[in-house]
Order: C-alpha cells, then sequence, then structure tokens
C-alpha cells in the first residue's frame, strides 16, 4: 500500500477546489437560469452547493427516499423537460435546473379504520382518477421509472392490491402531480391503495397474534428479569455461547 | 458519465466470479468475543486515539466524546437571550414534540390517542414533516415474533451487541414492545413482506441468533414512515415545517417548559411554552465525526444533544459512533449513501480484492465494519479512480441463492440506484467501505422517556442508553417507535399534573459564564441546524466525493 493510500484511510485529504476542477473538468449549468461552472461528477444537490447554494427547501436525506429534492431541467438546444431528483442526478453540460420547494395538491384526509377495501373506494375518496387522459405524463416525470399511470388505471378498476404493488417504491415527490392535466394526485391515490392493502387485503400473521398475548400475559417477564440481574461474566458467557440461525443457514449453503 | 467499473477494477471482479461458487459453499463462521475485541480495538474509531477529547464544561465534564461533539457542546449556545422577547407566546400547548421524524411523529399519535387534544400537541421541525433518517432505514425492523425465537433472546442479542452497555430496562422495553409495534403497523397497513400464509419473511441481520427481522422490501423506513406520517396528517396534528427549535425554554421551577422556534426562512423567533417537551430530533451524521462520509439526512446535525445539554441534561455513550460496514465506495457520486446490511442477510458476502472472503458476513455492525478497515489498511481493499478505497460485496449471490429476480423485487432501491450507473448489481459486485451511520448514544432517558431534567423527554436518535455501544440492524426503526409510543403515553400522563411557572432563557446564561469561567475560547455557535457545503465544502471530504 502507498503512502498516499495510507494518508486517505488515517485521514482524509482536503482537496483544493482548483485541483479537483482540473481532474475532473467542468461543466456549465446554469441554476434557475444563471451560469456556473462547477466540476463534472457531481450531483446536482452538490452542484448547487458547490456554486454557493445552501438549501433550506429542495433537499432532505440526499440518498433518493424523501422526494425532497425533484428537480427539472433542459440540456441547451433540447426541447423535451427532464425530471429526476438532484440527489441522484449527475450535472450535465449545459443543463438548466430549477427545484420544486413544495408540491400544493390536495390530500383527502380519511379514517382507515372506517374503510372498506371495495372496489369502489378509491373512486370515491379521489373520484378525479376516473379523469385520466392516460397521456402518460405522470409516468415519464417519475424519477423512480413507476408506471405511474398503470397503477392510476388499476384504481380506477378497483384493483387495490395492484395499484398497490405497482407503486411501492414511490419516494411522494409529487412530479406527477404536477404534471396531470386532469390534476390527479396519484401519490396520494397510491398511499391510500397502499393503506388499505397493508391493513385488509394481505392475510395477518397468526405467530405475532399468539406472541403478542404470550408478552401481554407477562410470559417473558422472568426470563427477561433474569438475564437482567445476571452477573457480567455469566452474560457474557451466555451471549457468547448462543447458537445463531444465519450461520447455521450458512453452513447449509442456503436457506 | 459513469459507465459501470474501470478496467483495473473489472480485473478484480473477475477473481471474484471465478471463486463465486467457492466462495458460496464455504463454512463461516462468527468470531470469539476475544478476537472481536482484538480486531475492534486496531481497527475502528471508537478505540483510536485522535478521535475524542474531554467535555470541559456541564454535567458531564470529564467525560470522553467524539471531538467533534466537543466542539459544538463547547461552542456558544446559538439564542442571544437578550434577542427574544418571552412576553410575548406564540404557542401554548400541552405537549410540544421537538422533530417531525420517526420518534416525534409516533409521540404524537399516541399523545393523542392517550387524552391529549390535537390543538394542545405541536411538532416543531427543521425541514419538511416527515425528513428524517426513519424515513432512509432500508433493511428492516426487529421484533421476535417466530415459534423458535423470544423476546428474551431479543435482549440478550441487544445487550451483548451494545457490549453490555445498555440501561437493561431499556432494552427490555425495546424487545418486549416489539410485538405490539408490529401488531400496530399491521392495523396502519404498513405492507410488510409476507409468505403466503401471512407469516412475515424473517431474515437474518448482523449479531441476531434468530432470523426476526421483518421488511418491506429495501424500503421498510419509507413504507414504516408513509403511513405513520399519513396517519398523523388525517388527524391534522399541528406541525410546524422549517421552524427547528434552536433552544429549549426553562422555567422558575427548573423545569423544562417549551422551546424557542427559529423560522429558517423569515428569521424570526416564536416562543412557544408547553408542559411537556419531547426531543426526537435523531442524530447526528451531518457533524462528519472523525472524517466519515455518512448515510444520514440532511438535517442530522444533533441539535437536541446540544439544547438539552444546555439545559442540564445528561448524555451517555457518545464515546462511540456507528460506522456501517457497507457504505457506498464507487462511483463517487454516491459515496457514503448506505447499501442495506440486509443484502448480507440474504447472502452477499465481503471479499477483499482477491475475491476471497474475510468474515462472517453477519458480525456485529463495529466488528464487520472493523474488518473491512483492516483490509484496506492491509492493501487488500481496491482503491476507486478517485482515491477511496473499499471491498467487494458479492450481490450477484443473492440471485444465484434465492433465485433470479430476488434482487430487482426485494432490493428495488439497490437495484435502481445501481442502474444509474450502469451497474448491474445482479451481475457484479458492489464497492463498498464503512459509512458514518448512527449516533449510538445521547441524551438519557428512562423507561418513561423522561430526561433527568421535569418537562423533557426523549425518543430515537438522540437519547442514550438503549442500544449501550453498538446499535443493532432492525433496532433503530423499532427503537422510534417503541419509545415514540411510550413518550407520547407518558407525557399524556405527565400533562395532567404538570404546571408550568415562570418560564426563562436563564440556562443560557448560565451555560454562557460556565463557558467563560472554564476559560474556554470559540467562534462556533450550537446548534448548526445544517451541515456547511457550499463552495469548496462541497467537496472538502476526500472520502465524500473525489
Amino acid at each position: 500500500m502507498t503512502k498516499k493510500e495510507q494518508v486517505l484511510l488515517e485521514k482524509p485529504d482536503v482537496k483544493k477546489a482548483e485541483d479537483v476542477e482540473k481532474k475532473a473538468g467542468t461543466v456549465e449549468v446554469f441554476i434557475m437560469g444563471k451560469s456556473y461552472k462547477v466540476p463534472a461528477g457531481l450531483t446536482i444537490m452538490k452542484a448547487l452547493e458547490y456554486a454557493g447554494y445552501r438549501y433550506i427547501r429542495g433537499c432532505g436525506c440526499r440518498a433518493g427516499f424523501c422526494g425532497a429534492c425533484s428537480t427539472i431541467y433542459r440540456i441547451e438546444d433540447e426541447q423535451k423537460l427532464g425530471f429526476d431528483l438532484a440527489c441522484q442526478k449527475v450535472v450535465e453540460d449545459k443543463m438548466y435546473l430549477v427545484q420544486l420547494p413544495f408540491v400544493p395538491a390536495a390530500k383527502v384526509e380519511y379514517d382507515i379504520d372506517k374503510l372498506e377495501p371495495k372496489e369502489s373506494t378509491i373512486l370515491e375518496i379521489y373520484p378525479e382518477i376516473a379523469r385520466c387522459v392516460s397521456c402518460n405524463t405522470c409516468t415519464k416525470s417519475c424519477p423512480q421509472d413507476i408506471e405511474v399511470m398503470k397503477y392510476i388505471q388499476r384504481a380506477v378498476r378497483g384493483e387495490i392490491a395492484k395499484c398497490a404493488e405497482i407503486s411501492f417504491d414511490c419516494i411522494q415527490c409529487g412530479l406527477c402531480a404536477m404534471r396531470c392535466p386532469a390534476d390527479i394526485k396519484h401519490y396520494h391515490v397510491s398511499q391510500l391503495a397502499r393503506r388499505l392493502r397493508g391493513k385488509y387485503i394481505d392475510p395477518k400473521s397468526k405467530n405475532l397474534a399468539k406472541r403478542l398475548k404470550e408478552v401481554e400475559n407477562g410470559k417473558y417477564n422472568d426470563d427477561i428479569e433474569k438475564l437482567m440481574k445476571m452477573d457480567k461474566e455469566k452474560i457474557m458467557k451466555l451471549y457468547s455461547d448462543r447458537e445463531l440461525e444465519a450461520e447455521k443457514a450458512l453452513d447449509l449453503g442456503g436457506d | 458519465m459513469i459507465d459501470g467499473y474501470p478496467d483495473y477494477m473489472m480485473e478484480s471482479i473477475k477473481l471474484v466470479e471465478e471463486k463465486r461458487e467457492r466462495n458460496m459453499s464455504t463454512e463461516a463462521k462468527s468470531m470469539s468475543m476475544e478476537e472481536r475485541e482484538k480486531i475492534l480495538k486496531k481497527y475502528h474509531p471508537d478505540y483510536m486515539e485522535n478521535t475524542k477529547r474531554k467535555l470541559r464544561v456541564g454535567v458531564d465534564k470529564g467525560k470522553l466524546l467524539y471531538s467533534g461533539l466537543v466542539d459544538l457542546l463547547e461552542a456558544k449556545p446559538v439564542v442571544d437571550p437578550k434577542d427574544v422577547d418571552l412576553s410575548k407566546i406564540d404557542y401554548d400547548v400541552d405537549v410540544l414534540i421537538i422533530g417531525g421524524g420517526g420518534a416525534g411523529t409516533v409521540a404524537s399519535l399516541f399523545a393523542y390517542e392517550s387524552g391529549v387534544p390535537l390543538d394542545r400537541i405541536l411538532i416543531a421541525t427543521k425541514l419538511r414533516h416527515g425528513d428524517a433518517n426513519s424515513m432512509m432505514a432500508q433493511g428492516g425492523i426487529q421484533a421476535a415474533d417466530s415459534p423458535g425465537d423470544s423476546p428474551a433472546l431479543h435482549y440478550l442479542d441487544i445487550y451483548g451487541g451494545g457490549h453490555f452497555a445498555n440501561k437493561p430496562e431499556l432494552a427490555r422495553a425495546l424487545a418486549l414492545d416489539a410485538l405490539k409495534i408490529i401488531n400496530w403497523h399491521e392495523r396502519l397497513g404498513v405492507m410488510y413482506d409476507r409468505e403466503d400464509d401471512g407469516e412475515f419473511m424473517e431474515l437474518s441481520g448482523g449479531g441476531t441468533c434468530r432470523n426476526r427481522l421483518h421488511s418491506a422490501k429495501d424500503y421498510t423506513g419509507m413504507e414504516i414512515m408513509r403511513n405513520i406520517r399519513d396517519t398523523a396528517r388525517n388527524l391534522e396534528i399541528p406541525v410546524l415545517e422549517f421552524c427547528p427549535i434552536v433552544e429549549l425554554l426553562t422555567d422558575d421551577k427548573g423545569q423544562v417548559a417549551g422551546g424557542i422556534a427559529f423560522n429558517m426562512e423569515t428569521y424570526e423567533y416564536h416562543v412557544i411554552k408547553a408542559k411537556a417537551t419531547v426531543l426526537a430530533t435523531g442524530g447526528s451524521g451531518r457533524l462528519h465525526l472523525s472524517d466519515y462520509p455518512t448515510t444520514n439526512h440532511y438535517g442530522a446535525t444533533g441539535d437536541g444533544l446540544i439544547m438539552a445539554y444546555h439545559a442540564g441534561a445528561n448524555l451517555l455513550d457518545l464515546d462511540t459512533i456507528q460506522i456501517h460496514p457497507t457504505g457506498d465506495a464507487y462511483p463517487e457520486p454516491i459515496v457514503g449513501i448506505l447499501s442495506t446490511e440486509k443484502l448480507r442477510g440474504q447472502g452477499a458476502v465481503p471479499l477483499n480484492k482477491n475475491g476471497d472472503p474475510f468474515v462472517f458476513p453477519l458480525e456485529p455492525r463495529d466488528v464487520e465494519a472493523a474488518t473491512f478497515i483492516r483490509e484496506c489498511k492491509e492493501g487488500r481493499g481496491i482503491v476507486t479512480p478517485t482515491g477511496m478505497p473499499g471491498v467487494w460485496l458479492d450481490t450477484p449471490m443473492i440471485d444465484i441463492k434465492h433465485g433470479e429476480g430476488t434482487l430487482e423485487s426485494k432490493f428495488a432501491y439497490e437495484a435502481r440506484k445501481f442502474r444509474r450507473f450502469d451497474i448491474d448489481v445482479t451481475k457484479h459486485p458492489i464497492l463498498v467501505y464503512p459509512t458514518l451511520h448512527y449516533q449510538n448514544g445521547g441524551v438519557e432517558i428512562n423507561e418513561k422517556c423522561e430526561t433527568r431534567i421535569p418537562g423533557l423527554f426523549g425518543a430515537g436518535e438522540v437519547t442514550g442508553g438503549v442500544h449501550g455501544k453498538n446499535r443493532l440492524m432492525g433496532n433503530s426503526l423499532l427503537d422510534y417507535n417503541v419509545f415514540g409510543r411510550r413518550a407520547g403515553i407518558y407525557t399524556a400522563q405527565y400533562v395532567k399534573k404538570a404546571k408550568v411557572g415562570k418560564i426563562t432563557l436563564k440556562h443560557l446564561d448560565k451555560y454562557n459564564k460556565m463557558l467563560e469561567q472554564t476559560n474556554i475560547k470559540t467562534t462556533k455557535k450550537a446548534p448548526i441546524l445544517l451541515p456547511e457545503y457550499r463552495g469548496e465544502m462541497a467537496i472538502s471530504r476526500a472520502l465524500d466525493i473525489f
């Protein structure tokens, strides 16, 4: 291992901007129309920060889960708009960028305990889904590549479980709803479908119900109490002697 | 554009491929306690000499903590009491919840269910409601519900994994309440992965003796949080977004009595008076302790630790951090982001650059991570074109073991993340290196989520004692649910009798005086609310990007 690698592991090097720019090269981006030069290879999110922006809105988990950083972009000389997450998408040269600070789509309030998973349930709560004109703009604007239009059509047909399945990876960024000509709030619709499925359609665990009853009857209280009072040496031995289910599975070469 | 792996990395991948069959049938054994101890001492940052220093002020004076935290605890409180008009109360509530992530939202739901009226509850949060590490957890949540398991075994795993430093009564609450929580989730509508008969698919996690991990693909945290937040929205639980609490309020009786919110968009302070205050601010990965990149959310800056400490609460186990073994090391745009432990739970084996296995894939996280660092330090890691070291995690093994399509269906997030860079996780391994993931310790609480200051409760990652010196996989989602619920229930009981006296910020004057007397000279102010990544800071960490 070279000395340089060791240094990297011990304490990361603080790189200067010029070094990075020289090494990676730069691209020109237009942040809300203004031109900035940023190192190539940065995500849109890091590029904005490099240019001097500090996020309050438009930034959340920075890893593709929260939907806070939905971005609309266009490459110079192209007509088409692109949609993506600033934390996941890498900048390209001549990219025009803007982020959505907020999505004003209406959500219906309901009591999930009082609903029934009927064919008409979703349609009754979100009747506007019947106005879908099948333009597929929602699907094209989804940064997760979810078949958004397909799950809306499943919802229209009352196929709750299928709607829930197709929509499962939705991060609720709202880009679909912002683009829809029929004012459908796709991400709220699918949230309802998933809850209906999870609560009413998927079969429930009998093992859980049984164990919960045992716990409520105090079946494990003494066992745990004993462990809590055990002297350290004894519990350490008990811990290191315990049999690992995963180890057994690996021994067998599979599950 | 990044397009798959460069040639020299492909050469190493060839070795991985050649030895795959052998590696899949090799017996893997976990380490003994002595072996674990040895490797941790040599390679884990918790045991390094230059990572920590002694705190010089406050109730925990003399304690050894990570230096980045000490810097903030020894900084001046960000609020100058002179700037706040306490004669004007903007919100007067029974329960103020600081943080709109998992713990805070669950606390609000159970405070309401336990009798606190909606308009007497207020969540104040830094970003949007639900912007939190809770949303990002991939792997799953533990609960001992399968026939061969028991809450006592879960307890033993929690306690041993935490190096026997946990508060036993908190570990007990975690193991026993787990069943209630999963049952509650079933009623909310969380879509857990199940077998055809409705039983949960139970997976193994590092340091767990039974397979008890419940998951929803590799979006488990998101699926749980979506349900919880939707429930809160349906009830219209009041939430102030982009209004982090920056300091707590105290009263003349020595109680915590609410907090000062700072509207980050209008730069106004809001005075929030409350009979009970729940600290649910989450973790501190964005402090990049020990210079690690992090998996954490943008807002994870440890604010709760700082403001609670200013008010006199004590801290536990902040001499440890959790580095997660499998942070992404390649390509650069995703360095530090998490690849879930569930990948190893489902059979992916860590391999060095020669394609050889070097560790049981499911050691507790600290031990597993230490072996990754060892491999890289001893020259058996791969170094990326931009200097980031890493070892392979052989993801294709999962499809071979469980059938084609498993990765695509059970690891939709991972497959999607790498597909953006033309890396197919079903065909090629991914490169990983430890990344800062979890704040093991924090503000000490008891079983009722009470801190040592009357009126101040805590739940979730901001608290200390539940996980001791190291948290196990699947216990953080569980933690925020178990203790969020308890915080809601016990604050509801507490506010029935609580009486708030005259509100003050005198504890800040006292803290400032303490800093002066200790002769600490600092230009820093805390809490910091957001990390600084502008300009060169966007690329300042070699490990972070370049």
